[in-house]
């Protein structure tokens, strides 16, 4: 392994001889991610039928579980496990490319914002601080209410642009101490530029919390995406997604249970998954928290 | 006389507190032939790890070097170089061991990885060349096995092992100068011996100049040839290292020589020098060390004693050497034992 060695893998080849002497946990949050994701990727062949086909709106309304539909049917005689898979696939998708986006921008402004010293680091700080005071949910009911028809793209964008707070200020932190550390005085007697010493010696150390904090990050933007699809603001009908799956069968969750519980379990699972795994990472990266050392 | 590698000419670096200035290094001069070991030694606060990140410019604000300090090297006065100049000096010409080989090291990279990042730094050859460089300077550092520990963590080896790392680091580019702060002194005593004997070893055959920046005579004794005793951010005294043991002028040299404990003596307590460092915030007016001299009289507070040539390469900053008779009379013991006056 070398230095020029992306980031990423610079931890996870570490990790490697770890992962081997098993940690349950992580086996487990895997399988558990795997049965959930695998599904809803291949949806298109998974899916028994069209995930917004309405066979016979009148014959086929909100149709318990049988065998013809597994998890029944919603009450516009669409089937839930197909829309449940679209939805997912959806829903993961949006997760996954939100936390992408707000991990690289907290990452380089917590970054920027730790390395710089003086007025200009201080302004940076509290830039942060004051981003931090904006209550997010209302936030982004305020955006998506306004711009009703945002494409896939935008809603992603937002909800990345409006997650990357908390992990700047972890990756400020964790820089602010870094660089005050002998090897990054070693690194600059030995030559290295502010640059390379920021992107090279220093954020390889924060890959660790920035991993946990990804985990962590998708599991929140999972309930915050079905939050919003709930009150009808993010992913609109007829696409389906697990949030307004859930708002489909709320007026009738009494007699028709089926329609909202089978999303509202798939949201469950995902994140209890996520934070398990963004826990099991943690242990498995940390160089110090191994057992024998 | 060819030109020295390195002359220190008036260095003052000083550092701006809210309420005053620390004046941690005022006035240093001295130079470093080629090839040759040269020792900074004096007890913690008297200026010497500052002097030695000052050769380097790697002093940070609020501390500056002041206006008039020149660090002549290879020709160029790293005081006035430019920024790219500088790292190209770093690491390349000059290059520094640390004290503390724990955390200088970076704990998420292979110590191969970053022996090798001192070439990929200064752009010679490719990632492999670096690689391959990088295992010859581990095998030269007495390390076994340099293959497989080039692939291994640093906190999978011991503390002399990573010394050795820092060591290779050190001499990966074959600089002219190796700065050396405190190398041994995190390294337990069987250890030290090795790691001197190494670096002692190495210089011969790569003809690397040396400043040894240390508190332990018992280093300097071992590895350098000429020493300089800083005190109060200013040289005290400076001599040839046989010179300095035999014949030590300065008060505070001669206090340094009876503190350390003797094998051939058996004793309680150890002896120390009364008294303590005064703060780089208020030198005392005249002799910096007057206040813990037992030899000190009303001129030692009138008049900054200058640096008096005792002989054939031997100065020292103390009036004992223009008014040698008052050597017999001290008014206090040069050392006391640790505890005593307690």
């Amino acid at each position: 392994m070398n230095a020029d060695t992306p980031i990423l893998s610079l931890s996870f080849a570490r990790a490697r001889s770890r992962i081997r002497d098993t940690d349950r946990s992580l086996v487990f949050a895997l399988i558990l991610l795997a049965a959930i994701a695998i599904p809803c990727l291949l949806a298109p062949v998974a899916a028994p039928y069209d995930p917004n086909a309405q066979p016979d709106i009148v014959g086929l309304r909100s149709v318990p579980p049988s065998l013809a539909h597994p998890m029944g049917t919603d009450p516009v005689s669409r089937d839930v496990l197909s829309r449940l898979l679209y939805g997912g696939r959806l829903s993961l998708s949006v997760a996954l490319f939100a936390t992408l986006v707000s991990v690289t921008l907290g990452t380089a402004y917590g970054a920027i914002a730790g390395y710089t010293d003086g007025i200009a680091g201080t302004i940076l700080e509290r830039l942060l601080d004051a981003l931090l005071a904006i209550p997010r949910l209302l936030l982004l009911i305020a955006i998506f209410a306004l711009w009703r028809d945002i494409p896939i793209t935008g809603f992603i964008v937002i909800l990345g642009a409006t997650g990357w707070y908390g992990l700047a200020r972890l990756v400020r932190g964790q820089v602010l101490a870094l660089k005050r550390q002998d090897f990054v005085a070693s690194a600059a007697a030995l030559g290295a530029g502010r640059m390379r010493i920021l992107t090279r010696h220093i954020l390889p150390n924060v890959t660790t919390p920035v991993i946990v904090a990804a985990m962590l990050g998708i599991g929140h933007i999972i309930v915050l995406e079905a939050g919003l699809s709930f009150l009808g603001l993010g992913v609109h009908q007829p696409t389906a997604s697990w949030g307004n799956m859930i708002q489909d069968g709320s007026d009738q969750i009494a007699n028709h249970w089926w329609i909202s519980l089978f999303p509202g379990l798939a949201i469950i699972l995902t994140v209890i998954a996520f934070n398990i795994l963004g826990d099991a990472l943690l242990r498995v990266l940390s160089p110090r928290q191994s057992r024998f050392e | 006389m060819t030109e020295p590698l390195l002359s220190v000419e008036n260095l003052r670096t000083y550092f701006y507190g809210a309420q005053a200035v620390a004046k941690s290094v005022d006035g240093v001069s001295f130079v470093v032939n080629a090839g040759e070991t040269v020792g900074i030694v004096g007890e913690s606060g008297c200026g010497k790890s500052v002097t030695a990140l000052s050769i380097l410019r790697l002093i940070q604000p609020p501390g500056r070097i002041e206006k008039g300090s020149r660090i002549m090297f290879e020709g160029k006065d790293l005081v006035s170089l430019d920024d790219a100049g500088m790292r190209d000096v770093r690491g390349n010409r000059i290059s520094m061991i640390f004290q503390e080989p724990m955390s200088a090291l970076n704990p998420v990279f292979t110590v191969g990885d970053q022996v090798a990042e001192v070439a990929r730094v200064h752009g010679s050859g490719s990632r492999k060349d670096a690689w391959n460089r990088a295992v010859e300077m581990l095998t030269l550092t007495g390390i076994p096995s340099p293959e497989e520990r080039a692939k291994q963590y640093p906190h999978q080896l011991s503390g002399g092992m990573r010394q050795r790392v820092l060591i290779a680091m050190a001499l990966m580019m074959n600089p002219a100068l190796v700065i050396a702060d405190e190398p041994t002194t995190a390294l337990d005593v069987t250890i030290q011996a090795q790691i001197l004997e190494l670096l002692v070893d190495l210089q011969k055959r790569l003809g690397t100049s040396i400043l040894m920046i240390t508190h332990d005579l018992g280093v300097i004794a071992e590895t350098a040839t000429r020493v300089l005793v800083m005190y109060g951010g200013e040289v005290v005294e400076e001599a040839a290292v046989t010179t300095l043991f035999e014949t030590a002028h300065h008060p505070y040299t001669e206090g340094l020589m009876n503190a350390m404990p003797q094998i051939t003596e058996s004793r309680e307590r150890l002896n120390v020098i009364p008294g303590t460092v005064p703060p780089p915030t208020a030198w005392p007016s005249g002799c910096r060390f007057r206040d813990r001299c037992p030899y000190s009289w009303e001129r030692c507070e009138r008049e900054h004693p200058p640096l008096y040539q005792i002989g054939e390469g031997h100065t020292s900053r103390c009036h004992l050497a223009e008014e040698p008779e008052r050597r017999a009379h001290p008014h206090l013991p040069l050392v006391e034992q640790a505890g005593a006056t307690l």
